[in-house]
């Protein structure tokens, strides 16, 4: 009886969680005259292909632009993170657990308060619509995040381990390339998963501080979604081709994700 | 003689190759609207096929995307050589006092333009002593779109008046049509509005509102909230998630009898539903506005700082000549802003419209930015939501004066 | 030592650069929200706007300005929102998790499909829910597949709200709401025999319950009544979020079911405890900090919640505004910078409010390891 509720209960969630793809899917692959409300659910017939044409001839910039942002921000982010990470977990000095906290803050900090400025400064330093100013922007504030997530990681590194390095005269540098950095690739890992997939899903800032070429696929999804007469097909056909990336990541990756999930959460 | 033709030609024509560069256009046309605005591109192209054209276009929502958009950019100080605005207020109170545009009067007077457009538009796009945009093309806001053919089955004749509308409504609900009145998101509902407003207030009236001579507190213009909300009983209620084509498409489909839209929706109707004006599908002036042209026009200005300024002021250029005009407007579905256009061009829609142009009375329309700063049509969205969900004709209006004192409507 | 100033050194652009982007951009987001930017047209746009001070005239507007109407119902938006949101997630993240950890067959599947919206952004969540929860189609059709009539819930279209109240009753409620907080931490100082806590608190709320009672149902915001509600339209956008998080929820959870040790359940069994008595008394008490966590982490987001309305029910739609897309709407589109960074400024006092205390206690906990 147990087993059976449990099954049922499973079932039923997986119905929800699948059933938006499921729909998404089926409406992408229509021809746009065949979508009506009464029928969203009945499969295409024909199946029609080119939506996924058009919507990746409309995005294949935007993609790109995504694709740059996300990559290059999340390895300059991941780099500043290990290094930040290590001097907090093995070089404290006093008051640096104070300034840690004051960083974590950052963290949470809603963006509308402080976008008005923010996109001042980026304008004033000429970076305005550029993907440099959005890849700048994701990297000083991912700096609470994967400082954490580095710093959490080193931490379980024995100090002996440093300690040694340092009596055989190795240097602060040296110690970080010879001693952390061998052992840092599941931190950087994890890094990366969760760096990409907040930039590459990230939408506030890219709306507030791009130009149309510099768009990353958020945008132009919204964009495309929220237009007019909206034929539903290119919509979903965009917003599959703008998950596909995260996905991938998710699929493949999975248990990283989720080690990077939890590393802002359930900690000590 | 011939060989100074050739001479002219050839210098013209030096002077076009040399041109080269780049020139951003920065507009709201994309989808439906998409074709008019190439082809004028196209155009473009054939006399500078040097430049290279930047079709920047921000859809959604009649242009309330582009907007924001072009805003931060502006604010950015990263303008765009050229960019579509509403002529009117729109541009004026946004951009004009913000002292972010140049000053176009030269340019009209080249190019002969002070004469080629009513006088009445030119007023409309002036501002202490300056001209700032170049229209493009003249739309109306007050029209109602209906199928004839339904209307027959229904046994029901176009509504003259508002008055007689709500009874058509009546009968059409009586025989089982849900919702008479096809509507869509927010600012359809504005535009509604605006219609009820103009056959409640008159012409004078209207424009009083704007000049500040007419509060919004006055009996005469908390009555329009009135009927607006009876006509509203008359309308889906799921428009909220509609977009002004899917609420056109409820009239085509006969799940609606009518549909309050600019003339933009001949084009959609005509070109993308593939109907045929005045038999398939036909139209009248909103209820009680008949003798009335409440208009709007796209136009496109320089802004100051442009990085590619020859190239944009060569696009005016072209989009203030006739030919640029006839070619853009037939794709549009809107008729020229200018007087010399050729008819033929048009379909049977746009040569009744043309004729409304030159005879009727002109107001210019509030959601489409022609009589209303930016500052205030941003707010009057906020205004129709409050009435939306009070129902209450004296809050809006209340709401909507201190709107109007809050940015000085008509100072 | 020269170690130490090198560690000191790399650590210092980042600490630049946060100290700037956020403590410096707070600070000057602080001071436009203190001026009068937006409110002359000429001024808005201005290549060089020149501001003036105007004190909190722009706090004051958006609390009991006419206009504003709009920026009080986001408040009580956001405030069901987060409330109904945190408690979908922790809640089905819960189910889920319980039901994962009595190892059905297939748990692997499972566990990825309930986690896969994770790796989806808000933006795609929002188009897909959008389409999901047309009026007349997605979700309504579905009964007609098996032969049902369909449903007529308008989802976003939907203007109606229920829990209507007053605003110009909030200082009572507030007032109230928080007095009856602070007598329940007095009767807890009063257990632990805590003397001069349960004196401070007892003292404190004894003070507002009374003002409550008096002062308080008659002090107006606003000289009329301005109704306010759960708008309806919400449901929706609290669905298509609870999707996208429960997953998150569900392995947090998951992962503390799995670290309680067998010994505990088992000493539970043998003292003869039921398994919903297990549940309630053992495993949820330990579950506690996880909840605590989620809840965190869940909260600044709801907070914050943008992206999944814009491409909802976009900017214009007031009753699924929450004061993020209201800033946006105001300052984006209506020129009315210093409001909206006013708008700004209250966002992050309300978030500061849910994490500073979580940062400290976290921090102290780790001083005391």
């Amino acid at each position: 009886m147990g087993r059976f509720f449990l099954h049922a209960f499973l079932l039923l969630a997986t119905l929800f969680f699948l059933l938006p793809v499921y729909l998404v899917i089926l409406t992408a692959l229509k021809e746009p005259a065949k979508i009506t409300l009464d029928t969203v659910w009945h499969w295409p017939e024909p199946v029609y292909w080119e939506s996924f044409h058009i919507a990746w001839e409309a995005f294949r910039p935007k993609f790109q632009n995504s694709v740059v942002l996300a990559l290059s921000a999340t390895a300059l982010s991941a780099l500043v993170g290990a290094l930040n990470g290590y001097v907090l977990a093995k070089w404290p000095f006093r008051g640096s657990n104070l300034l840690f906290a004051l960083m974590l803050f950052g963290m949470f900090i809603p963006y509308q308060s402080i976008l008005i400025p923010l996109f001042q400064f980026v304008k004033a330093i000429g970076l305005y619509g550029t993907l440099w100013g959005l890849i700048l922007v994701h990297v000083v504030y991912g700096i609470p995040i994967v400082t954490l997530i580095f710093k959490n990681y080193y931490s379980e590194i024995p100090d002996e381990l440093v300690e040694a390095a340092r009596i055989d005269g190795a240097g602060f540098f040296g110690i970080f390339r010879h001693v952390i950095l061998p052992l840092s690739a599941p931190a950087f890992v994890v890094v990366a998963i969760w760096q990409f997939t907040q930039i590459w899903n990230e939408f506030l800032f890219a709306v507030t501080l791009t130009r149309p070429e510099s768009q990353p696929i958020t945008v132009a999804l919204a964009q495309l979604a929220g237009g007019e007469a909206v034929k539903w097909n290119l919509p979903m056909a965009g917003a599959i081709l703008a998950a596909l990336p995260t996905l991938l990541v998710y699929i493949f990756l999975g248990r990283y994700f989720l080690r990077g999930l939890l590393a802002g959460s359930v900690k000590g | 003689m011939r060989k100074w033709f050739l001479a002219i030609g050839v210098a013209l024509g030096l002077s076009a190759l040399a041109q080269t560069g780049k020139l951003e256009i920065f507009s709201w046309w994309a989808g439906d609207e998409g074709p008019a605005l190439e082809a004028l591109i196209r155009l473009y192209k054939q006399r500078y096929p040097g430049v290279e054209v930047i079709n920047a276009t921000v859809t959604g929502g009649a242009g309330v995307n582009a907007k924001a958009v072009l805003k931060t950019r502006m604010l950015g100080g990263d303008p765009p050589d050229t960019f579509q605005v509403h002529a009117g207020q729109e541009l004026i109170g946004t951009w004009v006092v913000a002292e972010r545009m140049e000053d176009l009067t030269s340019l009209f007077r080249q190019e002969g333009w002070l004469q080629a457009f009513p006088k009445g538009l030119v007023d409309l796009l002036s501002y202490k002593g300056g001209i700032w945009s170049v229209p493009v093309n003249i739309h109306r806001s007050n029209v109602m779109w209906y199928i004839p053919a339904k209307l027959k089955e229904w046994g029901v004749t176009p509504p003259k008046t508002w008055a007689e509308f709500l009874a058509t409504c009546q009968t059409l609900k009586r025989k089982g049509l849900e919702a008479p009145l096809a509507l869509g998101e927010n600012w359809t509902q504005q535009h509604l509005w605006e219609s009820v407003a103009l056959a409640t207030l008159g012409a004078d009236g209207w424009n009083n509102l704007w000049s500040g001579k007419l509060k919004f507190t006055d009996p005469k213009v908390v009555a329009v909230w009135e009927t607006f909300g009876k006509v509203l009983d008359c309308a889906n209620k799921d428009a909220a998630g509609l977009s002004w084509q899917q609420a056109v498409d409820r009239v085509v489909q006969g799940k609606a009898a009518f549909n309050i839209m600019g003339d933009w929706a001949a084009g959609y109707i005509s070109t993308t539903l593939k109907l045929k004006p005045g038999t398939d599908f036909a139209w009248a002036p909103s209820p009680g506005t008949s003798g009335i042209f409440m208009m709007l026009s796209d136009s496109f200005g320089l802004p100051k700082g442009a990085k590619n300024r020859q190239n944009a002021i060569n696009w005016l250029k072209l989009v203030g000549s006739k030919e640029g005009q006839d070619t853009f407007n037939p794709l549009k579905g809107s008729i020229a802003a200018r007087l010399d256009s050729d008819p033929a061009k048009y379909n049977a829609y746009g040569q009744s419209a043309m004729k409304d142009w030159k005879s009727n009375r002109i107001v210019g329309s509030l959601v489409h930015g022609a009589v209303a700063p930016e500052s205030f049509m941003s707010q009057f969205g906020t205004v129709m939501e409050i009435f939306l969900q009070s129902r209450n004709p004296q809050a809006a209006a209340n709401a909507a004066q201190a709107i109007a004192n809050q940015v000085g409507l008509g100072r | 030592m020269r170690d130490r100033i090198t560690a000191f050194l790399v650590l210092l652009p980042s600490l630049a650069a946060v100290a700037i982007f956020v403590y410096g951009f707070i600070g000057q987001n602080l001071w436009v929200s203190l001026t009068d930017w937006g409110k002359n047209p000429a001024q808005a746009l201005a290549l060089r706007p020149e501001l003036h001070f105007v004190g909190l005239e722009n706090y004051l507007e958006l609390f009991t300005g006419f206009v504003d109407v709009r920026f009080r119902q986001s408040v009580v938006n956001l405030i069901f929102f987060t409330l109904f949101f945190m408690g979908g997630s922790l809640g089905l993240g819960l189910l889920l998790a319980m039901a994962l950890d009595r190892g059905p067959k297939g748990e692997g599947f499972f566990r990825t499909v309930f986690l896969f919206p994770m790796a989806l952004s808000f933006v795609v969540t929002g188009t897909i829910w959008r389409w999901l929860l047309q009026p007349q189609g997605g979700v309504n059709v579905l009964p007609t597949l098996f032969g049902l009539p369909p449903f007529h819930f308008p989802w976003l279209t939907t203007r109606q709200q229920t829990w209507v109240f007053d605003w110009n009753q909030l200082p009572f409620y507030t007032a109230l709401a928080v007095g009856l907080t602070l007598l329940y931490v007095a009767w807890k100082a009063h257990r632990e025999g805590e003397r001069k806590r349960l004196f401070w608190s007892l003292l404190s709320s004894g003070v507002l319950l009374v003002w409550a009672f008096t002062l308080g149902r008659t002090t107006h915001l606003l000289p009329y009544p301005e109704p306010h509600g759960f708008s309806l339209a919400l449901v929706g956008v609290i669905l298509a979020a609870v999707w996208q998080m429960s997953g998150y929820t569900m392995a947090l959870y998951l992962a503390g079911l799995r670290g309680i040790p067998v010994e505990v359940l088992e000493a539970a069994k043998v003292d003869g405890a039921s398994e919903w008595q297990t549940y309630r008394h053992v495993i949820l008490p330990l579950l506690a900090p996880i909840t605590l966590s989620a809840m965190i982490v869940l909260g600044h987001i709801a907070l914050k919640i943008f992206d999944l309305i814009f491409a909802m029910a976009g900017l214009d739609y007031a009753p699924t505004d929450v004061p993020a897309i209201y800033m946006y709407l105001l300052a984006f589109r209506g020129n009315q910078f210093a409001k909206g960074a006013a708008i700004g400024i209250l966002l992050l006092l309300l978030v500061a409010l849910v994490v500073i205390p979580y940062l400290v206690s976290q921090l102290r906990k780790e001083v005391r390891r």
